[in-house]
Formats: structure tokens, C-alpha cells, sequence
């Protein structure tokens, strides 16, 4: 079975994936309060670069979905249907994250997610699952 | 500011539309360029513009050597993904007006069944696409079909678009192909009983609400109005062109609201207020749509109708031939073949030369508005007018 394309390092989110090894959600916080996601070096607001990682509680909702059938990747072949799930979190960010087989049937926009953490070789993925 | 028609499409052409082909992109550029350039009663030498389109990998310096251009002039490179090709349309007109070039040529398209074809997962990420190979590839978001699914899904959800509305944009497009040969669903009727039938891509999308994975190419010549008329081709006008960057391109899955082309309602804005009209005036809407439900969303997004009304509006038959507002009369990338939108262009011209399959021609078309959108969002809207 081929495996997930991995993110590539970067030294600018090295934090983000060096915390979920840890099992730690991190999001970008300026120093005006605003959090930023995906990361990058300034606040579109404020147009500051003083930035940290935040832990974030990793709870959240489905924002919208789509149901695979067709792999468009060999890692998910034999692996379909499965959700792509775009997740809104309470800081105001969007993550984007396939969901676990079991909750392919009940997913809906609006439902409550929170994060679990999958862990691969070299890299540790935040994943998102239903809450039950 | 108006460009009241100061430079003018003077030369169309394109390849056949197939699915395989043994020609490079090059190769279907450089055809396409030829006969674009013919058409227009001109030859490589009177070329000293040159937009490259940068999605299918091209550069000036493939035009300069293989078509011998000897005083070059202008040659910027658009990097909006699928919709480049307007904003370059915009890029000639302002070197046109600024006396920095007088001919410029703009080729597009590409090898989406022999080369970078999705469904085998060849297709291309771009050096804009970094965010999304890092955040959400490791998840499976790899293909344009499930970003723009989630779109779709989100629209829905907020409006109660159905699967059968996205399905009358595909039996349209359909519709329209059986009139046009060089369409290649040519030939190939399609039912909505046959879209729902269709086996399921990624919800809500099926097989049919998928464009066409196609080799080809088209070429545009673009010069002043005036001299597109001293060549006898001062049929279609540039009145107006818009671009909009309305957030950053990362993926379509940070934009503040899905369901709504928000680049594309400014682009439109602008694009109408450049030619000085409103969008009842198009006489027909040519859009480039990926996806059956971009046509939906292109329609909220121009102003024809409110948010969450495309879909009725597309269901109740005013899309089609013969209806109020005829919606890509070619078969669009659904039917007529995926050609990076220069395909939409080009019929947009056909349209007001009055040259193609009388079933096809839009009455008294007078006034055109194609569309185009790439780069997760991004949107360029571009205005033709009939000529002399």
C-alpha cells in the first residue's frame, strides 16, 4: 500500500509539526491576538511578524465535506469512500482533515469534531473525528 | 475608465479537441498559434507580444525560436492557474493602448488526457499550491474535484442546491455539444436520468458533473481595434476585462465563504463598469467550469441571479439554446473539450462573426461575457462587443 504524501519540512511551520509529535495542537497567534492559519510570516491585520504558538483545544465543527469514491491519490486506494472534512475551530481557523472510516456515513456540516493525533514514521498528522 | 473597444480579438484558432494525442504542448501551441495568426491575415513577423501561458509550462522563448520572432517586445506571464488567460487578455490591451506592442498573441491549453490527466493522478501542483500539499494533501485533498465538492457541498447546505440542478448544467452543456462537431461529446446525448445514474466521484459530484480530461490548444490575436478592422476582423471588441485576487489563493477550503466566487463578483464588477454595461445586456455568458456547480456559482457571483438562486434558475431551462440567457453554446468544458478556457474565447468570437452551426448562433448576439476562474478563486471576466 503507498503511503499519505507527506508535508515537506519548512522551517516557518516547523513549531506546528514538532508539537503534534508531541500530541499538541498549535496555531499561529500574533501578538495583536489574532491567530493565522495556514502559517505565514505576517498578520494580515496588523501586518506584524511577532508570532507564537498557541495550544488550541482542537475541538471543533465540520464546516463542509465531500465523500471520495474515486482515489485521487494510490495512499487511498482500497480506502474509498473516506471524508475529506474542512473543520472550523473556535480561534476563527479552518483544518482540513480526512475522517476516520467509522464516521463516513453520519458526517454532516455543523457536527461536532475534536482532534486525535496519527502517528507516521517521520510525521505526526492532526487528525479530526466526530464526536460521539 | 472605459477601453470603449480600443483593441479587438483580430485572429482565432484552434487544434482538434481529442482525448490522446502524440503532440506535445508545444507542438499544439505552436499549431494553434499558426492558424490563429492566419486567420487574422497575419504572420509570425507582425508578432511582438507573446503571453505564454505559464499553467501548461510555456515560455516566450518557445514562440521566439519556433516561430522566429525577431523584435519581441512584451511577454508577462499571468499566474492566476485557469484564469490566466483573461487577465493576459488584460495585459494585451494595456500594452496595446500604451503603444508598447501592436501585436500580441496569446496561446493556451494543454494535455489533460495524455499528460497532466487527474483521474491518474498526474495532474500538476503548482509552486502556488505550497500550503496545500503541506496541509492538506497528508489528508487526501488532492484533487480539484473534491476542492471544488466542498463548495458545492457547503452551497447546498445553505441553499438547498440538489444534485438534479448541478445535473441540468451538465444535460445543457450536453444539449449544446450535440450541435457543435468539433465538441467532443459530439454525437453523445445525455438524459438527467443519465447524469444521476452516473457513478459518484466525490459528493456531490458524479462522473457528469466532471469536465472533459482533453488534449488541445487555441490561440488568440489581439491587436488595436483599428487594425483588426483594416483586416476585416473588427467583429469582436474588447469592451471590458476584470481580474480579482480576493484572497489569498492558499486553497478553496480558506475562503471566508465557500459558496460564494467572491473574486469573481469583483471581477465582474469591474469588467461591466470598464465596458459600461450591466449583465442584463449579455446576450450570452460563456464560463469556464471545471465543475457543473461553478456554472451555478458564476451566475450568483455575475449578478444574474441572487445568491442561491442558480440553481432553480438553471433547472427551469433559461441556460439553454434558446432561452433567455444561452449559457456556453459550444458544450463548455463539460462537452466541448477542457482547452484552459480559451475555448470559451474563442466561441465567444465565433458567437459575433455569426460562424458557427446556425442551431448554435445566439440571435442578434451583440454582446459576450466569458468567464474564467483558477487558482482556488481567483476570477477574470472579460467583455466582447459586435464590431464593424
Amino acid at each position: 500500500m503507498s503511503s499519505r504524501p507527506m508535508p515537506p519540512p519548512n522551517p516557518l511551520t516547523a513549531g506546528f509539526w514538532e508539537a503534534a509529535r508531541r500530541h499538541e495542537l498549535v496555531l499561529q497567534r500574533c501578538a495583536c491576538g489574532r491567530f493565522r492559519h495556514y502559517p505565514q510570516p505576517l498578520c494580515p491585520e496588523c501586518y506584524g511578524g511577532d508570532w507564537s504558538w498557541v495550544p488550541v483545544s482542537g475541538k471543533g465543527a465540520i464546516y463542509t465535506y465531500t465523500v471520495t469514491h474515486r482515489p485521487f491519490h494510490p495512499a487511498w486506494a482500497g480506502q474509498t469512500p473516506y471524508v475529506v472534512a474542512t473543520v472550523e475551530l473556535p480561534e476563527g481557523v479552518r483544518m482540513v482533515s480526512d475522517l476516520p472510516p467509522e464516521d463516513t456515513e453520519a458526517v454532516r456540516i455543523g457536527a461536532p469534531v475534536e482532534v486525535f493525533f496519527d502517528d507516521h514514521e517521520a510525521v505526526t498528522l492532526p487528525r479530526f473525528r466526530l464526536v460521539r | 475608465m472605459s477601453r470603449a473597444g480600443t483593441c479587438a480579438i483580430a485572429g482565432i484558432a484552434n487544434t482538434p479537441y481529442t482525448r490522446g494525442t502524440d503532440k506535445s504542448t508545444l507542438d499544439l501551441h505552436l499549431e494553434a498559434s499558426l492558424a490563429a495568426l492566419a486567420d487574422a491575415g497575419l504572420t509570425p513577423a507582425d508578432v511582438d507580444g507573446v503571453l505564454p501561458s505559464a499553467s501548461a509550462g510555456r515560455t516566450a522563448e518557445d514562440f521566439i525560436l519556433n516561430l522566429g520572432l525577431r523584435d519581441l517586445a512584451f511577454a508577462p506571464t499571468a499566474h492566476m492557474g485557469g484564469a490566466s488567460l483573461i487577465s493576459s487578455i488584460q495585459n494585451a490591451c494595456l500594452a496595446i493602448d500604451a503603444g508598447v506592442a501592436s501585436c500580441v498573441l496569446v496561446p493556451a491549453g494543454r494535455r489533460g488526457y495524455s499528460g497532466e490527466r487527474i483521474s491518474a493522478g498526474r495532474g500538476v501542483m503548482e509552486p502556488i499550491m505550497s500550503t496545500l500539499v503541506e496541509f492538506e494533501a497528508p489528508y487526501g485533498n488532492v484533487g480539484a474535484a473534491q476542492w471544488f465538492a466542498q463548495a458545492a457541498q457547503r452551497h447546498m447546505h445553505e441553499y438547498g442546491t440538489t444534485s438534479e440542478q448541478l445535473g441540468h448544467v451538465a444535460v445543457t452543456c450536453r444539449a449544446h455539444a450535440n450541435l457543435n462537431p468539433q465538441a467532443l461529446m459530439y454525437g453523445k446525448p445525455m438524459t438527467l436520468a443519465d447524469h444521476q445514474a452516473s457513478r459518484m466521484i466525490t459528493t456531490p459530484f458524479r462522473l457528469l458533473d466532471c469536465s472533459l480530461e482533453s488534449d488541445g490548444a487555441g490561440a488568440l490575436v489581439i491587436t488595436s481595434a483599428d487594425r483588426a478592422r483594416s483586416l476585416g476582423r473588427g467583429d469582436a471588441l474588447i469592451a471590458g476585462v476584470g481580474e480579482a485576487h480576493s484572497s489569498a489563493p492558499t486553497s478553496i477550503t480558506q475562503k471566508p465563504d465557500v459558496a460564494v466566487v467572491r473574486s469573481l463578483q469583483v471581477a465582474a464588477a469591474r469588467a461591466f463598469a470598464m465596458a459600461g454595461i450591466t449583465v442584463a445586456e449579455a446576450d450570452t455568458v460563456l464560463i469556464h467550469e471545471g465543475f457543473s456547480w461553478y456554472v451555478i456559482a458564476a451566475l450568483e457571483a455575475l449578478g444574474v441571479v441572487k445568491p442561491g438562486e442558480g440553481g432553480p434558475f438553471v433547472a427551469d431551462g433559461n441556460i439553454r439554446l434558446g432561452g433567455p440567457l444561452p449559457v456556453n453554446p459550444h458544450g463548455g468544458a463539460l462537452s466541448e473539450g477542457h482547452v484552459s478556457g480559451v475555448n470559451h474565447v474563442i466561441e465567444g468570437v465565433r458567437q459575433l462573426r455569426r460562424t458557427v452551426e446556425p442551431a448554435r448562433q445566439v440571435p442578434d448576439c451583440a454582446t459576450v461575457v466569458v468567464v474564467n476562474e483558477g487558482n482556488f478563486f481567483d476570477g477574470t471576466v472579460l467583455v466582447l462587443e459586435k464590431g464593424q
